[in-house]
């Protein structure tokens, strides 16, 4: 996917570009309210993520202008009160609201709650052997059933799709599946990763066991 | 309460105190006016029976007339006709020259006589066990050569001036009795109307909501200008003071959140770039130090939010229903993540009264918790219904760990949290924010094991609109 990051802080938005292009988006990071106009003027975005508290201006003031110009769907940004804001942020039509600090787990799952509300067609469709994925609507598509994945088979089987061949170690996949808040061992994702097999049984595809060191998709 | 608390019953309000007070003086004007009027009659009663004596006295006086050295005197008749004018007053008479009776009661006689001729004297002496009024005049009469001195009085008893005393005594009574009686009704008339004005001002005030903290402008009278200006003054610090507490805390939030926001993206890109067991293991520390101090300061934030939101409640009328739909449909990503599903039954409008902002931090807080406290791939459950019609009930059953039963009793209370919490990031505030809220909105929060002994059930119940 492809998201506008309007946020001045210098540091938390590079960490928030990084943690974004490890997971295959393309992100451009605009620091100031006239930096994004010029972006928005020149590129398309699936997705805007605006803090409303910017050095040349209210994000909020932003996001009512160009709510009128397009239909950009907008998460917010905001590390102010949580009970007090929410409501007019909303209001101005952002398609949700995110606090500060956030887990990127859940900024992914938001992004892909508003694209899906919004039914924004997703080009990024993963062939998977006989089998096509689409992460957006979390669609197992074989053929022509179609099978929605839960959630955290999705997001594992995104991390398996976009790294193929590669070695992934359980302790890796943990962190993608699971909210540091949680503690869970690595023998959850031993219970994930036979779902996806299963799933995947008559696509061609399989998810091996490297012996001490984690699994890889590989395709035949 | 205040000092204007004490004293009798009709002390405290100022209508009483005004109403009383205008009896009191009413009924002191209508004593004096009695007395006045009763001691005036009675004088002038008084007055026309000396007249009438002294007319009668002077009758006989000029009656007198000497013959041959000898005074001779024929009783006019006019001069005791005149005389029943005043009633049925016994009447005595005496005519003395130089000391001798010439004619009347011998025993007639007053303390003081004129000395001149001319001369009246007037006084009430007690004679044959009546007061008598007795009018002496002197007339000189030649008796041959000599001039005698005689003495005429007249007396009359008292009875017919008392009469007419007492009669107007008592007229004038009553109408005192009335006038005081209407005085005191127009004085409570005058006292209520006079102070309509502070009861109108006192409705004012009262009927605004308890957010309305604009100035209060309309017409008063000058005594109550000071108490108008003083009342807007104090709303207008009051306005500052909410304006700035809330700025405070947006500022605070801020403050706080946006370097935590960086330290903690930052640990998670780390997170997936390195590959040391033992950094992964550190990295993961942080992030989880970092959802904690966040998680505290949002929700200590919140409190603060809720305390003083809750001093000043808000009486709009939200939906419970609409509320539990948007509450569910903003967490949904977050129980997402876990594959936690809701399932929603609260379909029937149920309209309460309150501070929308507060009843969606609570509801967010508890749904939250149980989202927080799950399992994955469970189900929470929110559930709207009525116990009775007074009362609407939000029942949230999650599938977790449930409540041990020996914290049951504290969790409510603040930075309290259940004996079985593990790991799981947490404040210790979220539901002690949802009580403070309910229990500003005069409902309640209910915490309970289900039936079947698994999960949680925490149920907000709210008065019905």
């Amino acid at each position: 996917m492809r998201f506008l990051l309007v946020e001045d802080n210098v540091e938390l938005g590079e960490a928030i570009t990084g943690r974004l292009s490890l997971d295959g988006h393309a992100v451009d990071h605009a620091k100031t309210l006239a930096e994004a106009e010029e972006w928005l003027a020149v590129a398309e975005y699936d997705l805007m993520l605006l803090d409303v508290m910017l050095p040349d201006g209210d994000g909020r003031e932003f996001l009512r202008k160009t709510r009128t110009a397009e239909r950009l769907p907008v998460i917010v940004l905001t590390a102010r009160s949580q009970v007090s804001d929410r409501v007019d942020t909303l209001d101005l039509g952002a398609d949700d609201y995110l606090t500060k600090p956030f887990d990127f787990g859940e900024l992914e799952a938001r992004c892909r709650a508003v694209l899906r509300r919004r039914g924004t067609p997703m080009p990024a469709v993963i062939p998977l052997g006989a089998a096509f994925f689409d992460p957006s609507s979390g669609m197992l598509t074989q053929d022509g059933a179609s099978h929605t994945l839960r959630n955290r088979e999705l997001r594992l089987l995104e991390v398996f799709a976009r790294n193929q061949g590669q070695i992934l170690s359980k302790s890796q996949l943990l962190d993608r599946l699971f909210p540091q808040d949680a503690e869970v061992s690595e023998n959850a994702i031993e219970v994930y990763v036979g779902r996806l097999r299963r799933r995947l049984a008559d696509a061609g595809v399989q998810i091996e066991t490297v012996r001490g060191m984690g699994y890889r998709m590989s395709a035949p | 309460m205040s000092d204007a608390a004490r004293g009798p019953f009709w002390w405290r309000s100022i209508g009483q105190r005004l109403t009383v007070l205008l009896a009191a003086i009413a009924a002191v004007l209508a004593v004096l006016s009695w007395w006045m009027v009763t001691s005036f009659a009675r004088e002038a009663a008084e007055r026309t029976q000396d007249n009438v004596l002294v007319a009668s006295a002077t009758t006989i006086a000029e009656a007198l007339r000497s013959e041959q050295g000898t005074i001779l005197l024929e009783l006019p008749y006019s001069a005791f006709a005149m005389l029943n004018a005043i009633g049925e007053d016994r009447v005595f008479y005496r005519v003395a020259a130089g000391g001798e009776t010439i004619t009347g009661y011998d025993d007639l006689i007053p303390p003081t006589l004129p000395e001149r001729p001319g001369d009246v004297a007037v006084r009430t002496i007690s004679y044959r066990g009546d007061q008598v009024r007795v009018v002496s005049v002197q007339r000189t009469v030649l008796a041959g050569q000599q001039p005698v001195p005689v003495v005429v009085s007249v007396g009359q008893t008292r009875t017919g001036v008392e009469a007419i005393g007492t009669g107007l005594s008592r007229t004038a009574a009553v109408l005192s009795v009335a006038f005081f009686l209407l005085a005191v009704g127009l004085g409570a008339v005058a006292a209520n109307s006079s102070l309509r004005p502070l009861n109108a001002f006192a409705q004012a005030v009262t009927r605004r909501g308890p957010s309305d903290l604009r100035p209060l402008r309309r017409k008063v009278p000058d005594e109550l200008s000071p108490l108008l200006i003083a009342l807007n003054r104090l709303m207008e610090r009051l306005g500052q003071s909410i304006r700035r507490s809330e700025e405070f805390i947006a500022e605070a939030a801020h403050r706080v959140r946006t370097p935590l926001a960086t330290v903690r993206a930052q640990a998670e890109l780390a997170l997936h770039t390195v590959e040391k067991e033992n950094e992964k293991k550190m990295l993961r520390r942080v992030i989880r130090a970092v959802d904690e101090s966040s998680r505290s300061a949002s929700q200590l934030l919140d409190h603060a939010t809720v305390s003083f939101r809750a001093e000043a409640l808000a009486r709009d009328e939200v939906d419970l229903a609409d509320l539990v739909v948007r509450v569910a449909e903003s967490l949904s990503p977050t129980a997402e993540m876990k594959d936690i599903s809701f399932r929603l039954d609260a379909t029937a409008p149920a309209p309460v009264r309150g501070d929308l902002i507060l009843l969606e931090s609570a509801l967010r807080n508890v749904l939250d918790n149980s989202i927080k406290y799950s399992p994955g791939e469970t189900e929470v459950s929110v559930t709207l219904s009525q116990d009775d019609p007074a009362q609407w009930r939000l029942t949230v059953r999650d599938h977790g760990r449930g409540f041990s039963a020996e914290s049951l009793p504290a969790l409510t209370g603040r930075f309290t949290r259940g004996g079985n919490v593990d790991k799981i990031v947490g404040s210790g505030l979220g539901l002690t924010i949802a009580e403070d809220v309910l229990i500003a909105h005069g409902g309640r929060l209910e915490l309970a094991t289900p039936k079947d002994g698994v999960g949680a059930c925490v149920s907000l119940i709210l008065p019905a609109a």
